[in-house]
Formats: structure tokens, C-alpha cells, sequence
């Protein structure tokens, strides 16, 4: 029987395979090209591929207008942008607007106030994702950070000029509402999240079930009409919050009913052991779950905690609807401007490459971890 | 414990566990909770009665009356867009609040559907062994994950506005018209014989449905299925066709004709729907799409060897083996998905499309009812969620009866 | 057939065409040579047992056999049809050669009983009832008939093995293969499935087995065949080859083998 393999003829075994499975030829037949449908649906897409990014490249970077100059007036001078319309893109809208759009209607010359603040954010976000510092200190850097970012914001104190809230806006608002929502939301969250599992408090499960199925049962621009709207009935007379306050309040409350969901999540992923083991060495209920069960629970939920975060980063746009001035706002009001009139596409595209630059960023660090 | 005096050792009740007596001392636990549980109702329901009488205080100071007798009041809410008949001038609050549901309805079952489709597609777009096809498909659904779906509609809104005016329009021949006062297209003109066509096709898919369970069961008796398209065929299409023939084949369609500045006839989907649904469809459908992707990784790639090492051919592998696997795991995050296109679509207030929360709003701006206007949204979204999270845990304990 | 015959050598009668016949096969992940010039008949009612160190080629080769894994050079004749891209020339090599995995790879939302008339309903066309009974009496064979109404989920590792063979018995194959199907079992259910593998060798199967087993292999195989970096390195009837290894491959494979049991 012949099932000995014959004398190898080349005993070191280094018999390629055959050239037509290898380098690049042999990845794009393996990928692009292994049955005619396939080739048939490769040559299709890279042809409209081809045309569109060609097409995208030569309004957007070809015939694209950068700056214009300003007239008599001291404003702009769009005629340039007009009459590349359709077959350029005007980011001249972009080079005169961008601080409008970056910091509202914050005092032009202290605009660096709120540019720091931008910067002590991404600086809070990337000390946070990373590992080593895991530590109670954390908690301190918060305080510090966003205590920081008030007093910039704010001034009146350092000898910095006060700045009222209401001329604040654009960037530093979308990071303020949800940081800050994030910061505030996620002790209750955790709160809610050990409520809603306790076995011998029902009264108080049952109330941590209907407000998270409650929240989460009605849409965002609800509360947040709710908190423009019926807020100012709640309190007493004479008391009224600012309209940032009260966005933000009903955002920490949107916020940390969808939050307790995955962190109850993470506590039904725990073993049950972990809670028997910390019972056994005596462990008070809140030692228990303070030092043993919300650490492990926290770490196993980091992913769908970063994908909710991510959540309400986009959903801070929805400010919009009740008037106030974040990031997507102070782009709509640009839009508007008369001069401006007719280039809201070259603002968008902006507006969402900053958004996905965030959320791209997270959602990255989340699954790359 | 006393035993039941009765002799039959039947009867004789099973023995219950002592119970607890609760002592009034902090460490006795049942004690300790009671006292919590009231300490922390109590707080909340303190809360709950000063934000009431707050609220009771300052809507006497305004004059404001509460209650629903405003639903019966004439609305002068002009409404683009209603599926029934209104009249701002006759019509009431409560009327135009019922247009908003019947609005919102109408994006979120389209856009669902669409949704739906789409995602499903590129969901096995991005499984393509084609390289281009699958990164094409992942390059979508990170880009528009990542993009607040807001300033996707404000970006489809003005993209449609920025159309050029009916006189200017794009179409498709004579037809369909393209512009900034919305798409244009043509209508049927109903005629009884299509009711006819309609019904009958109702009962193809009845006879259909009874085909197909008559070749099952021949199947099962004699090995051969009967093939069930051809019937299928005949039964869906041939017989609506051939009633409406018999009743004379009338069709009449009503195209948009441009009569000064606007069109005449013809159906009309208004920018603000179309920039609503389309920004809709194309952000859900990132979301959908990778819950399709996951939903059939999730089944391992053991089960499609297993079904075409017994023959069984891929389509019937996938009907059979894997698709009724991959489901179990797709359902639920995709009701959660539905869930979420039908909140989004609350964002038509942003967009001016008349839905729930925009007619409520206005609503309440104009009669000062805030709190019955937010309540009214908050109702309608509650029972929209509620039925979909019945519908749920019906078919999680429907699949957990199969499972085990 | 008595335990005698069994274990003796087999000797095809001259001049009858192979069951399996693989010639110069070669087969590559990338650069990587995994398949180098495998060459093997296996005749009717033949037993071939494969073995060798993990990542030698053996489950490769195996399901090349049934083209889960296509080969790119060299020639497989599989019951007188050749592999080759032609789906037609598949579906008859399918139903014809069973396949036993390691991970059993039972269908969670069937029931057993419908694990098993699955394929004879859709693929042979065969009435339900009569699968049902079918699958009845191979359930019977595997000793697991009480179990048919509930799902796999639910069995221990053993018996879902002793299902999976029984499914693929259910399509009446001439070729069973089995790829390693003991390597996922705890030691207490591995008797059980090799004891259901015994049995069915003793009805004059077709058998390809991929397994470690080596008491197995001295009970059942006619011949046994070690494969070691892609390549078949010695083959013979079992006892030579355990006794009397001519390579330090397969010296250094069986001293690993015995140390480990």
C-alpha cells in the first residue's frame, strides 16, 4: 500500500506553495476576487468608490475655497464661496467661524479660558482610561479638574474676569454636560444598581425598578422638556435654577438609570462565590461591597460602560431643542448667520468630525483594551 | 407546632417553618430593614409632597388650571401632515395630539422596517469573505455610530431643503419630482376593484399558509416535499391579478403636475418626514447591523460543519440549523433597537415633523398645560415601551420553553 | 464478527478500488505547509486509525476528507467520486461519509430525536416516522433511547457524543470519520463513546478515526498511521507499529503518549 509518503523529494519540506496563492496577487484573489460574483461586486464598488472619493476630493480639497476677504464693512466677503457653490467647498466658513463654533458667544479675547478647560477634559479622559491610575486618588483628580474648569469658566476670582453662564457655549458646554452628567450619575447609578438587587429591602427595589424602567422608557427630549418646562413649578417661588443646571440635572437622572442597568449587569455577572467568600470573613454589607463586589462588577462592565458614555456624549446634542448653546447649537447658529447663508454642509461635516473624533476615540479604547 | 387533628396522614399539612419573630432591636435584621425602608419612603415621599405643593403654589399663582378639559378646546395648531382629516379651525387639542401618535407611528413602523432591512444587509456585508465589501460595510456602521444622530437629521433636513424649488425640480421622468417642497410621487386612484385585488390577495396568503402546512404534513408521510412556490406564486399573484382584471383592470395614476410655484396631485413624503425617516433608518441601522454581525458569529462555526458534513445543503443549513439559532440572540437587542428608533423619532421636534412631542409642545406653549403636555408624551412612550417589553418577556419565555 | 477477527490484520481482497484514496496531497495556511504530500488508501471495511502530536495534519487531512477543509494540490477519491470544486460531486461524497467532531456539535435547539431525522428528512428525503424509527434504533444501538425527547443541553458529554454518532449513523454512511471525538470528554464517559465505537467497527464499518486511544487503536484498527509536521511518517498494523517504531518521531510520540496516561 502506498500510503508512505514516496522519499520526500526535497526532505527539508520547503515545497511553496503554489505562487499563485501568495503576495499580494494571491491575497486579492483569496479577498477581492474568488468567484465572479465576488469580482463582479469588487469591480462595482471600486468603481463607485473610485467616483465618489475622486468626486469628494475635488469639491473638498480641489475647488475648495479656504479664505475670503473681509469687505468695506470688516465682514466676510462670501462672493468667492457663492460662486463655488456645488462644485467647491467653502471652508472659508469654517476658518472665520471656528472659535464661534469651538466657545460660543464666550468673550472673544478670553477665549483661551474655555480652550484650557477643553484640553483639561481630554487630559481627565485619558489619566481615566488608563490603568495605573486606578487608585481612590482618582477621585481626587476629578474634584480638582472640575473644580479647575469652574473657576476658568467662571473667573471672578485669580483675576479673571467673570464670565456669566449664559455667554458660555459650544464645546466646553457638550464636555461640561457630559462629564459632569457622567461624574454625578454614576454614585446614584451604582445606588440604584444595589437597590435593585437587594433581597431584603423590597419597598426600595421596587422603587429603584420603576424609576429606572421609567427613564428609560420615555425619550430624553421628555426630561428634558420636563426640566425646562415643569421644573421652574417644582421650586419654590423666587428660587429658579439656571436653564444649564436644569438640563444638567435632568441629564444626571437619564443618565444614571441607563448606567444602573449595566452595573447591575456587572453584579449579576459576579459570581456568587465573591459575595459567600466576603460573607464568611464577616464583611458588613457595605465593606462587602465597597471593597470586594463593585470592583470586580465595575471591572467586568467597563466596555458597555464606556458604549454608555459614548451614548450620552451624542445625546448632549439634544440640548439643542431647549435652547442651549453646546457644541451643535453654536454650529446651527453659525449656519444661520446671514453671510453664511447656503454652506451648512462644510459646518456639518465639521461638527460631526469633532463628535466622532470623541466617540471614535472611546469606542476604541474600549474594545482595544 | 400543632399537627393537623385530622387522622389521614394524607391530610396532614406539610410542616411550615417556624416563623420569625421580628424583635425591636437594630441587630435583628428583618427589624433593621423595615426601619430603613421606611426611613428612605418616607424621604422620598417628603420630597415627592414639597415639589407638590411647590408645583400647587405656583400654578395658583398663575392662574393655571389643571386638568384635561383643554383636549376639548379648539386648537389652532396648523398640522402639514395628518393621516386623518383636520381642520385647525374646528379641530381640537385632543385631536391634534392623536395625529401626533398616529405621526410618530407612521415613522417608527417604516423606519423599522427599513431599518431593519438595511442593517440586516450590511450586518452580512460585513461577514463577506470580499475584503472591500466587508470593510466598506465596518467603515459605515463606525462612522455613523459615532455621529450624534441630531446633527445627522439636521444634515438630511437641510441637505433636502437645499434642493432646487418645484420649477427646478430633479425627477424621474414625469413622475417622481425631487424638491425642496419634498419628494413627489405619483398616486393610484383607489377604485373598488383594487379592494378586490387587496382582499384577494388577503386570501392567497391565507390558501398559501394552508399549502404550505399541507406539504409539510405530506412530507412528513411520504419523505417528498411538494414544491411550494409555484402554488405560492399563483396563489399571491395570479389570483389578485386576475380579480382585478375580471373587474375591468382600471388604474389610474395621479402624477404631480407643477402648476405655478407648487405641484398639483400626486402623493407627497414633505422633507421633514423623509429627512426624519432617512436619518432614522441609516443611524438604526449602524446599531442593527452589528447586532446581525454578532448574532451569527454567536453561532459556532461547529454547527454549519456538523449540518454540511450530513449533506445538508447551506441553505438549508442556514434555514434550518443556524438562523433559528442566531434569532434567539438578535431578538432582544433588536426590540431594544426598535425601542430606541421609535424614542429617537421624538427628534422630528427639532426638524418641524409633527409628532408627539412636537405637537404637545406646541401645545403646551400655547395653553400653559405643562405638566398634562409632558405627561401626555411621557403616556405614550411608557405604553409604546411597555408593550414592547411584554412582547419580550413573552418570547423569552417562549424560547426558554424550547430550550429546555 | 468475533474479537478475534477483529483484531487481526485486514487484508483488502486484490484488485477492489479504495474506499478513500488520497494521493499527494498538500495543502497550505499561508506560508504554512500543513499537508505535505499525504499520501493514503483506506479500502472497504477497512479500520484506520490516525495518530500523532497536536498540530501534525491529522484533522486536517480527516476533513479534507469531506472537503470542510479544501485541499489546493494532489488528488482525493473519496467511494469513486473525485473532490473537486463541483457541488454535486460534494453532496454525493456527504451523504456517503459520516463525521464524528470533537465538539460533538449537536444542534442545541433540537431535541436528539430531531438532531437525528434532520438530515434523513431533508437530505434523504425519508418520511418523518420512518426517520423517527430510524433514529430509534440507532438511539437504541448508542443505548441512549430514553433521552430522545430532550435536548442536547441536558446530556452528559458522553452521551452527546454517543448522539452525534448516532446522527451520523442515521444518514446510513459507507465512511465514518471521527475526529478525536474522545479528546473533549472527561476520563469517566470516554469508555462509553470508545465502547460505542467498538461496536460499530464490529458491523464491518469503513472507519477513519483520529484519536490517542491506543488501547483502541490495538482493539480495533487494521492499521495505524502516525502523522507528525504535515506528513505521514510510519504506518502498519498496530502492535508493529507500537512495538517496534522505526523512526525517533514516533519513538519520541509514544513515549509522550504512554507518560501521559
Amino acid at each position: 500500500m502506498s500510503d508512505i509518503a514516496a522519499p520526500a523529494s526535497d526532505p527539508s519540506g520547503a515545497i511553496r506553495p503554489p505562487a499563485i496563492m501568495l503576495g499580494p496577487w494571491g491575497w486579492a484573489r483569496a479577498n477581492l476576487f474568488n468567484s465572479w460574483i465576488s469580482t463582479a461586486v469588487t469591480l462595482a464598488i471600486g468603481y463607485l468608490l473610485l467616483r465618489g472619493i475622486t468626486g469628494f476630493f475635488d469639491w473638498a480639497i480641489v475647488h475648495a475655497v479656504w479664505s475670503v476677504p473681509l469687505n468695506a464693512a470688516g465682514t466676510p466677503d462670501a462672493t468667492a464661496c457663492q460662486t463655488a457653490k456645488g462644485t467647491g467647498a467653502c471652508w472659508a466658513v469654517i476658518a472665520d467661524k471656528y472659535r464661534f463654533i469651538l466657545f460660543g458667544r464666550y468673550p472673544y479675547d478670553q477665549q483661551w479660558r474655555p480652550a484650557i478647560c477643553v484640553l483639561l477634559f481630554i487630559g481627565l479622559f485619558i489619566v481615566s482610561a488608563m490603568r495605573r491610575f486606578w487608585r481612590r486618588e482618582l477621585a481626587l483628580i476629578w474634584l480638582g479638574t472640575l473644580a479647575a474648569i469652574g473657576v476658568l469658566m467662571w473667573g471672578g476670582i485669580l483675576g479673571l474676569s467673570f464670565v456669566q453662564q449664559d455667554s458660555w457655549g459650544g464645546l466646553p458646554i457638550t464636555l461640561i454636560l457630559s462629564t459632569f452628567g457622567l461624574a454625578l450619575a454614576f454614585p446614584l447609578a451604582v445606588l440604584v444598581a444595589l437597590g435593585r438587587r437587594s433581597t431584603n429591602l423590597p419597598a426600595v427595589k421596587m422603587i429603584c425598578v420603576v424609576y429606572v424602567e421609567l427613564i428609560r422608557g420615555v425619550p430624553l427630549i421628555s426630561l428634558l422638556f420636563m426640566a425646562s418646562v415643569m421644573f421652574p413649578l417644582f421650586m419654590p417661588e423666587g428660587l429658579n435654577f439656571d436653564k444649564l443646571l436644569r438640563a444638567q440635572i435632568a441629564f444626571i437622572l437619564f443618565a444614571a438609570a441607563y448606567l444602573a442597568e449595566v452595573v447591575r449587569g456587572g453584579l449579576q455577572a459576579l459570581p456568587k462565590g465573591q459575595a459567600e467568600a466576603a460573607d464568611a470573613l464577616g464583611l458588613s454589607y457595605w465593606h462587602k461591597t465597597g471593597r470586594i463586589i463593585l470592583p470586580q462588577a465595575l471591572r467586568l462592565v467597563i466596555p458597555p460602560l464606556v458604549n454608555t458614555f459614548i451614548g450620552f456624549f451624542k445625546d448632549t446634542s439634544l440640548v439643542l431643542i431647549i435652547g442651549i448653546f453646546d457644541l451643535l447649537t453654536a454650529g446651527k447658529v453659525a449656519m444661520s448667520e446671514p453671510a453664511w447663508q447656503g454652506f451648512s454642509t462644510e459646518i456639518h461635516i465639521v461638527l460631526a468630525i469633532i463628535y466622532f473624533a470623541f466617540c471614535f476615540a472611546m469606542s476604541k479604547y474600549s474594545r482595544g483594551r | 407546632m400543632p399537627i393537623a387533628s385530622s387522622t389521614d396522614p394524607r391530610l396532614t399539612a406539610p410542616r411550615a417553618a417556624p416563623r420569625k419573630r421580628i424583635r425591636l432591636s437594630w441587630s435583628d435584621p428583618v427589624f433593621r430593614s423595615i426601619v430603613w425602608q421606611v426611613l428612605i419612603i418616607g424621604v422620598i415621599a417628603a420630597i415627592v409632597w414639597y415639589l407638590a405643593a411647590n408645583t400647587h403654589r405656583n400654578l395658583a399663582a398663575r392662574r393655571i388650571a389643571t386638568g384635561f378639559e383643554f383636549l376639548s378646546r379648539n386648537a389652532s395648531i396648523p398640522i402639514s401632515e395628518s393621516p386623518i382629516a383636520y381642520d385647525p379651525s374646528v379641530s381640537t387639542y385632543g385631536d391634534a395630539l392623536i395625529i401626533g401618535i398616529l405621526n410618530t407611528l407612521k415613522v417608527a413602523v417604516i423606519g423599522v422596517v427599513l431599518a431593519t432591512i438595511l442593517g440586516t444587509v450590511i450586518g452580512i456585508a460585513r461577514l463577506s469573505h470580499n475584503w472591500l465589501v466587508a470593510k466598506l460595510a465596518a467603515v459605515y456602521v463606525e462612522v455613523l455610530r459615532d455621529v450624534p444622530v441630531l446633527l445627522q437629521l439636521l444634515f438630511w433636513y437641510t441637505l433636502l431643503q437645499t434642493l432646487p424649488g418645484p420649477k427646478q425640480s430633479l425627477h424621474i421622468g414625469s413622475a417622481v419630482f425631487l424638491s425642496n417642497r419634498g419628494i413627489k410621487i405619483p398616486l393610484l386612484v383607489w377604485q373598488p376593484a383594487h379592494s378586490w385585488a387587496l382582499l384577494a390577495f388577503a386570501a392567497g396568503l391565507v390558501g398559501t399558509w394552508v399549502y404550505a402546512r399541507r406539504a409539510r404534513r405530506r412530507q412528513e408521510a411520504t419523505g417528498a416535499r411538494p414544491v411550494v412556490w409555484p402554488a405560492a406564486l399563483a396563489l399571491l399573484v395570479a389570483l389578485p391579478v386576475a380579480v382585478w382584471a375580471a373587474l375591468g383592470a382600471p388604474f389610474h395614476l395621479e402624477l404631480p403636475v407643477l402648476r405655478g410655484f407648487n405641484f398639483q396631485g400626486g402623493g407627497l413624503i414633505s422633507p421633514e418626514y423623509g429627512a426624519l425617516l432617512i436619518g432614522l433608518v441609516i443611524y438604526t441601522a449602524s446599531y442593527i447591523a452589528e447586532i446581525v454581525r454578532s448574532g451569527i458569529q454567536a453561532v459556532a462555526i461547529g454547527q454549519w460543519e456538523a449540518g454540511e458534513a450530513l449533506g445538508l445543503s447551506r441553505a438549508q443549513v442556514m434555514r434550518r440549523i443556524v438562523l433559528p439559532q442566531a434569532l434567539r440572540v438578535i431578538i432582544p437587542p433588536m426590540t431594544s433597537q426598535y425601542l430606541n428608533l421609535t424614542k429617537n423619532s421624538s427628534l422630528a421636534v427639532a426638524i418641524g415633523y409633527q409628532d408627539v412631542v412636537s405637537i404637545a409642545n406646541t401645545t403646551l406653549n400655547q395653553t400653559g398645560q405643562a405638566i398634562e403636555g409632558i405627561a401626555y408624551i411621557m403616556a405614550v412612550y411608557l405604553t409604546i415601551s411597555l408593550a414592547i417589553s411584554l412582547f419580550m418577556n413573552w418570547y423569552n419565555a417562549h424560547i426558554a420553553l424550547v430550550e429546555r | 464478527m468475533s474479537q478475534a477477527e477483529t483484531t487481526s490484520h485486514f487484508v483488502a481482497p486484490p484488485g477492489a478500488p479504495p474506499a478513500i484514496l488520497l494521493d499527494r496531497v498538500n495543502k497550505w495556511y499561508g506560508q504554512m505547509h500543513v499537508l505535505r504530500d499525504v499520501s493514503l488508501s483506506v479500502a472497504e471495511k477497512e479500520r484506520v486509525v490516525v495518530c500523532g502530536p497536536s498540530g501534525s495534519g491529522k484533522s486536517t487531512m480527516i476533513r479534507c476528507i469531506n472537503r470542510l477543509e479544501t485541499h489546493q494540490q494532489g488528488r482525493i477519491v473519496v467511494d469513486g467520486t473525485e473532490l473537486t470544486d463541483d457541488t454535486r460531486a460534494l453532496d454525493t461524497i456527504r451523504r456517503e461519509v459520516g463525521m464524528v467532531f470533537q465538539s460533538f456539535n449537536l444542534f442545541p435547539h433540537l431535541t436528539i430525536l430531531e438532531n437525528c431525522t434532520l438530515a434523513p428528512i431533508w437530505v434523504r428525503k425519508m418520511p418523518k416516522a420512518e426517520a423517527e424509527e430510524l433514529a430509534m434504533s440507532y438511539l437504541t444501538r448508542v443505548k441512549i433511547p430514553e433521552q430522545a425527547k430532550k435536548y442536547p443541553g441536558q446530556l452528559s458529554g458522553g452521551q452527546q457524543q454517543r448522539v452525534a454518532i448516532a446522527r451520523a449513523l442515521c444518514m446510513k454512511p459507507k465512511i465514518m470519520l471521527f475526529d478525536e471525538p474522545t479528546s473533549a470528554l472527561d476520563p469517566e464517559m470516554i469508555k462509553e463513546v470508545l465502547d460505542t465505537m467498538i461496536g460499530l467497527a464490529e458491523t464491518g464499518m469503513t472507519m477513519v478515526c483520529v484519536t490517542h486511544e491506543m488501547g483502541f487503536a490495538r482493539q480495533v484498527a487494521d492499521r495505524v498511521v502516525f502523522m507528525d509536521r504535515g506528513e505521514i511518517v510510519e504506518s502498519g498494523p498496530p502492535n508493529d507499529l507500537f512495538e517496534n517504531p522505526q523512526t525517533d518521531r514516533l519513538q519520541l510520540f509514544l513515549s509522550q503518549i504512554l507518560r501521559g496516561h
